[in-house]
């Protein structure tokens, strides 16, 4: 049994890189983790409109941080701001009566918050819940799940098929057919976006017809956001695979892309509620966008053009992923550095002459 | 097909700080077959590679053709394990342009020249060694390129698919190709019309096998016993040893020796410079 143990211990030892993981990632993932696992939002965006929405605007609670107060517009423009997702309570106000809170239910756990305040405090009106009345977990929770299958067809099926190539020896076959590094990547990765566009198809209606999910934006740009999102998940499966050696590397790297994606970027807790320094790493991950836009389009009925932000988010991170991905494979293919190819063989005539050289 | 002949001159390779192979001189002339004997890390891969285009030459030259009209067979499988043995010639020679029924016309001819064709639905994974290198050898002729050149594809097969290998590499060569074949055994690299023998990333002995054979020096000698003083080695139940003097000691005679022989005395003699 010791024997067994020391020989373990031993390959745990030279595998750094899981060595690595197993002790450091804990405490990391605990540190990050700890600071974003909040339902809590204290404070929510507001607009408030109508004739009397300097006067109300002031008598709001704290947790209201009102970033618009406009006299001169309606409901008509704070559901518009809703709508793209740039406040989450539009207050209306009128000459008469008490004012109107509408709240956008997309927003789930701002939503809820907002909607508890209110109702414990008879003295302001009533909220009504817009987009997503009965405040509905799956309704916001499945567009941002359906990144979550994508992260996991682009980016470790991806990340597979690429390091399978290069484990079982084939890749040094491919580097010296008359193949350019472009068309080996893109011809790997063609049946992978295939299977994820198939995957994308079924999840979206899994999700409207067995979980009631609403669809009320344009299907264009939904499709244009997951294009988009599929690109830099491919990416970063293409970029996992180019710097690791075995599938289990690749899995163990592409699973500490998916968890801080999962538990940051607002899928499950919302952004507003994590601390500054987290709630920043949210921001550069690619599912922080798609959950925006996928919540959005679905939800929301969110237009194109309030999407501007996100989905140019998504294309600049799907260039920059791609753009090296692409840099490193070309140099697994290329033929300038000799170091990759040194295998045991190669390495010990080098020694050997080294050894030799020196010797003299 | 190209009459030209491809190799090298004057090549040196490093990786990084340290030197894999050093002015290393090399011919495969159109039509034959060339082989590159070595131990292990002796430089056989590297200069294959660099031969192939997949690894830089930090001096000299490399003569090769372009990348279209080469062919190549890596130490590795060469083979995608998870494809059939029609899927993998279907796809090499897609890869290299060949039109659909050229295609199935080379495809039915390689197969009934391997011997796979019982084995053409079979996947790549489920062959056995000697068939899966000859699949690997079928990919790589199929295109007819002018250079072919294999690493090691005899190694850990059985005698057998050995001899049907080689049998298949002469073809290459009789069809016109360049071919170059890098292998550890030296019965092998005598049939070939060329030998380059490396060591250390150096080139030790090159020619034809007659050449290395003519141009060892002294005499080596056979007995049941091992001779005093003099440097042996086992020859199946037998001792053979090198008399650079030419002097044959008590109990030995002359013996009949081959390539392995003057291997093993072009060793001991480099042996015998360094400690000099």
């Amino acid at each position: 049994m010791w024997a067994m143990a020391m020989k373990e211990f031993r390959q745990m030892r030279r595998d750094r890189r899981t060595l690595a993981m197993m002790i450091l990632l804990p405490v990391l993932l605990l540190v990050v983790f700890g600071y974003a696992a909040s339902f809590d939002v204290d404070r929510v965006k507001t607009v408030v409109v109508g004739s009397r929405a300097e006067q109300v605007a002031a008598a709001l609670p704290e947790r209201f941080d009102v970033i618009q107060v406009s006299a001169d517009q309606g409901r008509e423009a704070a559901v518009e701001r809703l709508r793209d997702g740039d406040a989450v309570v539009g207050v209306v106000t009128a000459e008469t009566g008490r004012p109107q809170v509408l709240v956008d239910g997309a927003d789930l756990f701002s939503a809820r918050s907002v909607v508890t305040e209110l109702r414990g405090r008879p003295e302001l009106p009533a909220p009504e819940v817009l987009f997503n009345p009965g405040l509905e977990t799956s309704a916001i929770m499945v567009p941002g799940l359906m990144g979550v299958v994508l992260v996991f067809v682009g980016t470790i099926a991806t990340a597979l098929g690429v390091v399978r190539e290069r484990q079982s020896g084939t890749l040094e076959q491919l580097a010296v057919m008359p193949f350019r590094a472009r068309d080996v990547l893109l011809g790997k990765l063609l049946p992978y976006l295939g299977v994820a566009v198939v995957d994308l198809l079924v999840i979206v209606a899994v999700g409207v017809l067995l979980f009631d999910v609403p669809f009320a934006g344009s299907p264009l740009v939904f499709a244009l956001g997951a294009l988009l999102f599929l690109f830099v998940t491919v990416g970063a499966g293409v970029l996992i695979s180019t710097v690791s050696e075995t599938q289990g590397q690749a899995i163990q790297l592409a699973m500490m892309t998916m968890l801080p994606q999962i538990l940051l970027s607002g899928l499950i807790f919302p952004l507003q509620a994590m601390a500054a320094g987290v709630r920043w790493i949210g921001y550069l991950l690619p599912l922080t966008y798609f959950v925006q836009v996928a919540r959005g389009v679905m939800v929301r009925g969110t237009p194109f053009g309030a999407l501007l932000l996100p989905l140019g988010m998504l294309a600049g991170l799907g260039l920059a992923v791609f753009g090296l991905s692409v840099a490193r494979f070309r140099r697994d293919l290329a033929p300038a550095g000799p170091r990759r190819h040194a295998d045991a063989s190669d390495t010990s005539a080098a020694e050997a002459a080294r050894t030799e050289a020196g010797a003299r | 097909m190209s009459r030209e002949s491809w190799g090298c001159s004057g090549l040196g390779v490093r990786y990084g700080g340290t030197v894999a192979l050093q002015d290393v001189s090399f011919e495969a002339p159109a039509g034959a077959v060339a082989a590159v004997v070595g131990g292990d890390g002796a430089g056989k891969t590297t200069l294959l590679r660099a031969l192939a285009g997949t690894v830089q030459p930090s001096a000299g030259t490399v003569r090769r053709p372009d990348v279209r009209r080469l062919g190549y067979v890596s130490a590795g499988p060469g083979v995608w394990s998870d494809l059939t043995v029609e899927e993998n010639l279907s796809f090499s020679g897609r890869a290299y342009g060949l039109g659909a029924d050229e295609l199935g016309r080379r495809i039915a001819g390689l197969l009934e020249r391997t011997g796979l064709t019982g084995a053409r639905d079979r996947l790549a994974g489920r062959l056995s060694g000697g068939m899966r290198q000859k699949l690997a050898l079928a990919m790589a002729v199929a295109h007819q390129p002018d250079l072919l050149i294999l690493d090691e594809p005899t190694t850990g097969v059985d005698p057998v698919s050995r001899a049907e290998l080689w049998r298949l590499l002469a073809g290459a060569a009789a069809g016109g190709a360049a071919v170059v074949v890098a292998t550890t055994y030296l019965d092998e690299a005598e049939r070939a019309a060329t030998v380059l023998v490396l060591d250390r990333g150096r080139s030790l002995l090159a020619g034809t096998p007659d050449e290395v054979l003519a141009a060892t020096p002294g005499l080596v000698v056979e007995g049941p016993a091992r001779p005093d003083g003099l440097p042996a080695w086992r020859r199946g139940a037998r001792w053979r040893a090198w008399s650079s003097g030419g002097s044959t000691p008590p109990g030995t005679g002359a013996a009949a020796f081959d390539l392995e022989d003057a291997v093993i005395v072009a060793q001991l003699r480099q042996h015998q410079g360094r400690a000099a």
